[in-house]
């Protein structure tokens, strides 16, 4: 560590006013709060993969069904879910570079604009759930799904039973997700709140950068569900 | 026996304990020795809770047949001791209390880099520590601590849900309590402090923290899907539905393997330390216990299937999770030949630290050799399931981690309370535990060898295993002696004891180059460190005894 370590408490007064007293420096704080979000990513990367291992396991065993069940959830509206988190992550991008040169107005409205395409891709998920409870694929006692074929398979019919181990990690993978998306928008919605009142300063937007980092994470997350989720043995 | 003659202090240094007073300096304080404190009191109060269905499950075995209690009461009490035992006191017990306490104080920080999060964690342990005792009082569960599926899912009438959300939000403050270390260690180390002079016990704590972080979320998520299941009928581990049961086996193990070495990491850590300082020596081939900490908290995570040999896994997968189950004792038995190494020509000092210390050295080598009992296909389907296993686990358990966890707290307690306990009951303490832990799980090993099944309340058919069941349970007493004693004196010391010099026991280490107790930010001045961990050569040298009074 550089020798400005050593400053210690005395020059407390010259610090940024959001330098806590345990960090000797800003820089050190920056460095912790980055290792801690992605340290915490890893967590969430384990936390999702328990489910993705889940899926793997009855994927490989109910491939039939899983294809069935999977051409039943509408592929539109997941590309489509697809593209608003793609631009969700341009729009978080531009919001940290916009911290970094201290361009209030800009990082407002990017900030605003993620927000918007957040609540975009929860409402058309919403659409969707209404469509499948519609269609009685919620999983439990009014679950149905009788007489779907198997995609390649002529004459042959998905089991009820094994489409419904697809629907339960569709909706637990998928609302998991959508919790997650639900808790960036109360980080942005602070975020917000910090930026109108001009707190971020090219010297000091560590919150910026790694609620973005969290964002892309959970916008990565979706760029794996939609393929495994709604793409299953789905040809032009 | 000679204790450490301390320089009265006449004015009392400010320091973290009198700083401040009152409910509200505690229950909203960010210091990481007051949070460690908090900590220490709520697992105190849960391994009480957790002993007392012990010694009811003792009392019941007392007599072949079942007397004391019902069948649906001895299950309950089975799976409340293990999950109190394992989720609220075990896991959280070395890290959340030395470590938080002595991270940040050995690496030369004011504190740990998140101290928010820090109280957080302790918050969401209480709240999952109500969640659990609520679960508790109003019905419990009867699964066993694993859960298993369908049994959990589909027939119990127990209150897995409940109890499962606990577990989760407990799980989130193991998380945020490994998350802080990782960042801490990583970040905030003092000038010249590199990784090759951190303490041994910050290695440990690194590995465990790792640990923490990449298994809590998946037993967190299974928890999810159990609770799913359960609600809903949802048919992931049903086999009626298409599900497998063995997945969830998986998925539990894979995070509850490795929990086993988020116990007994910590309590390697605490070991190394107090065998360093007892016998005058810097530790023996520092970077193999180091590596090996890290070995551990890899290999950890590759074994968990030896859990299943026979719920109905591939002979194949058996066959490779028998390799790796034995090739995760290397590590363990590097860091053994380690200690042995430095105790060799060490200048030891038997206090009782190091009382605790042997009876890790001694007890973690059987618990961890018969391990390799069970890591054996053929033997372990032989005794899978018999008091055999419960007998291994606990001498790993409470064998190692828990005396690594006494010793530690007394090796400590001069820094922590800044007063000195009473030298001949700890010793005393120390042998008392020692005994009653031998005399409750040795012939627990016998009983599992001649065929008596865990979790059975009733062992009337059986009637010849009663007196190994006597002695077991007659060790418990003594055990549960041994445990009460600690608490007594500690607290009796809080207010009598003699006051602490800075390093009673001419220690290295940062953590005794600051005052005992510390002061709120640790250390007055920032430390810059220029010497090698656990430099004892250097502090015996005899310029040196002039400047730190060595009471020995």
């Amino acid at each position: 560590m550089p020798d400005s370590t050593m400053v210690g408490l005395h020059r407390e007064e010259e610090h940024h006013p959001e330098l806590l007293h345990h960090f000797a420096e800003a820089q050190q704080q920056r460095d912790a709060a980055s290792l801690g979000m992605w340290v915490f990513l890893a967590t969430e990367v384990m936390f999702f993969g328990g489910l993705f291992c889940a899926y793997l396991v009855y994927r490989r065993w109910y491939f039939g069904d899983f294809a069935a069940a999977s051409k039943s959830i509408d592929a539109t509206l997941g590309a489509t879910n697809t593209a608003v988190l793609i631009c969700s992550s341009l729009t978080v991008v531009l919001a940290v570079w916009a911290a970094q040169t201290a361009r209030r107005t800009l990082l407002i409205a990017m900030l605003g604009i993620t927000m918007i395409l957040g609540l975009a891709f929860l409402g058309i998920k919403g659409v969707e759930y209404k469509d499948k409870f519609e269609e009685h694929h919620v999983p439990g006692a009014s679950f149905r799904f009788e007489n779907v074929p198997i995609p390649g398979h002529p004459g042959q019919f998905a089991n009820p039973r094994h489409a419904q181990i697809f629907f339960s990690l569709y909706f637990v993978m998928t609302g998991l997700h959508a919790l997650h998306m639900i808790i960036g928008l109360g980080i942005f919605l602070w975020l917000l709140i910090m930026a109108w009142k001009g707190r971020f300063t090219p010297e000091w937007h560590t919150p910026v950068e790694i609620g973005g980092l969290y964002w892309h994470f959970v916008d990565i997350v979706w760029i794996y569900l939609f393929p495994l989720l709604y793409l299953i043995d789905r040809h032009p | 026996m000679s204790m450490p003659i301390a320089t009265p202090q006449v004015v009392e240094r400010e320091n973290y304990l009198n700083t401040k007073y009152g409910v509200w300096s505690w229950l909203l304080t960010t210091d990481h020795k007051r949070i460690a404190l908090l900590y220490l009191l709520s697992i105190t109060f849960f391994f009480f809770i957790g002993g007392f269905f012990a010694l009811l499950i003792r009392l019941e075995l007392l007599t072949p047949a079942g007397d004391l209690v019902q069948a649906d009461t001895y299950n309950k009490l089975f799976t409340m001791h293990g999950m109190v035992m394992v989720f609220f006191f075990l896991i959280p017990s070395i890290p959340a209390v030395l470590g938080n306490f002595l991270v940040p104080l050995m690496i030369g920080a004011k504190d740990l880099a998140f101290p928010r999060i820090n109280l957080l964690s302790w918050y969401l342990y209480i709240i999952g520590g109500m969640m659990m005792l609520h679960c508790m009082l109003t019905g419990g569960v009867d699964t066993g601590w694993t859960f298993y599926a369908p049994f959990s899912t589909n027939f119990t009438n127990t209150k897995i849900i409940e109890a499962g959300l606990a577990i989760f939000v407990a799980g989130f403050s193991s998380i945020l309590t490994g998350l802080n270390f990782v960042v801490t260690i990583h970040r905030m180390r003092a000038p010249g402090m590199t990784w090759s002079r951190l303490p041994l016990f910050i290695w440990a704590h690194y590995a465990t923290s790792i640990i923490q972080l990449l298994g809590t979320p998946v037993v967190a998520v299974t928890i999810v899907l159990v609770a799913a299941e359960r609600a809903l009928h949802l048919g992931i581990f049903d086999p009626k539905l298409g599900g497998d049961p063995i997945l969830f086996q998986h998925l539990f193990w894979f995070y509850s393997h490795p929990a086993v070495y988020i116990m007994i990491l910590p309590s390697m850590g605490v070991v190394t330390e107090i065998i360093a300082c007892f016998s005058r020596k810097r530790i023996f081939g520092y970077s193999f216990v180091a590596f090996s900490s890290i070995a551990i908290a890899v290999f950890g995570f590759l074994v968990w299937a030896h859990h299943m040999f026979v719920a109905g896994i591939s002979v194949y997968s058996a066959l490779v999770f028998s390799f790796l189950s034995y090739a995760v004792a290397l590590p363990s038995a590097i860091k053994v030949f380690n200690w042995t190494a430095t105790l060799y020509k060490g200048s030891i000092h038997y206090d009782a630290p190091m009382l605790y210390a042997f009876g890790f050295l001694g007890l973690f080598t059987v618990g961890g050799l018969t391990g390799l009992f069970l890591s054996a296909l053929g033997i372990d389907v032989h005794v899978t399931d018999t008091y055999f296993v419960i007998a291994h686990f606990h001498y790993i358990m409470v064998g190692g981690a828990l005396m690594g966890y006494l010793g530690g707290m007394h090796f400590w307690w001069p820094k922590i309370s800044g007063r000195l306990y009473p030298e001949g009951w700890a010793r005393l303490a120390a042998l008392i535990v020692f005994i009653g832990f031998n005399l409750t799980f040795f012939p627990q090993f016998l009983l599992g060898y001649m065929g008596m099944p865990r979790r059975y309340y009733d062992y009337s058919h059986m009637p010849e295993f009663q007196v190994l069941n006597v002695l077991s349970t007659a060790g418990a007493t003594v055990l549960g002696v041994g445990y009460l004693l600690p608490m007594i004196y500690f607290l009796w010391s809080m207010r009598y004891g003699k006051p602490a010099t800075d390093n009673p026991w001419n220690a290295a280490g940062l953590e005794w180059k600051t005052a005992s107790p510390p002061p709120t930010f640790n250390f007055d001045e920032e430390p810059v460190v220029t010497w090698e961990a656990y430099n004892y050569e250097e502090l015996d040298a005899p310029q040196h005894r002039q400047e730190v009074p060595v009471a020995r």
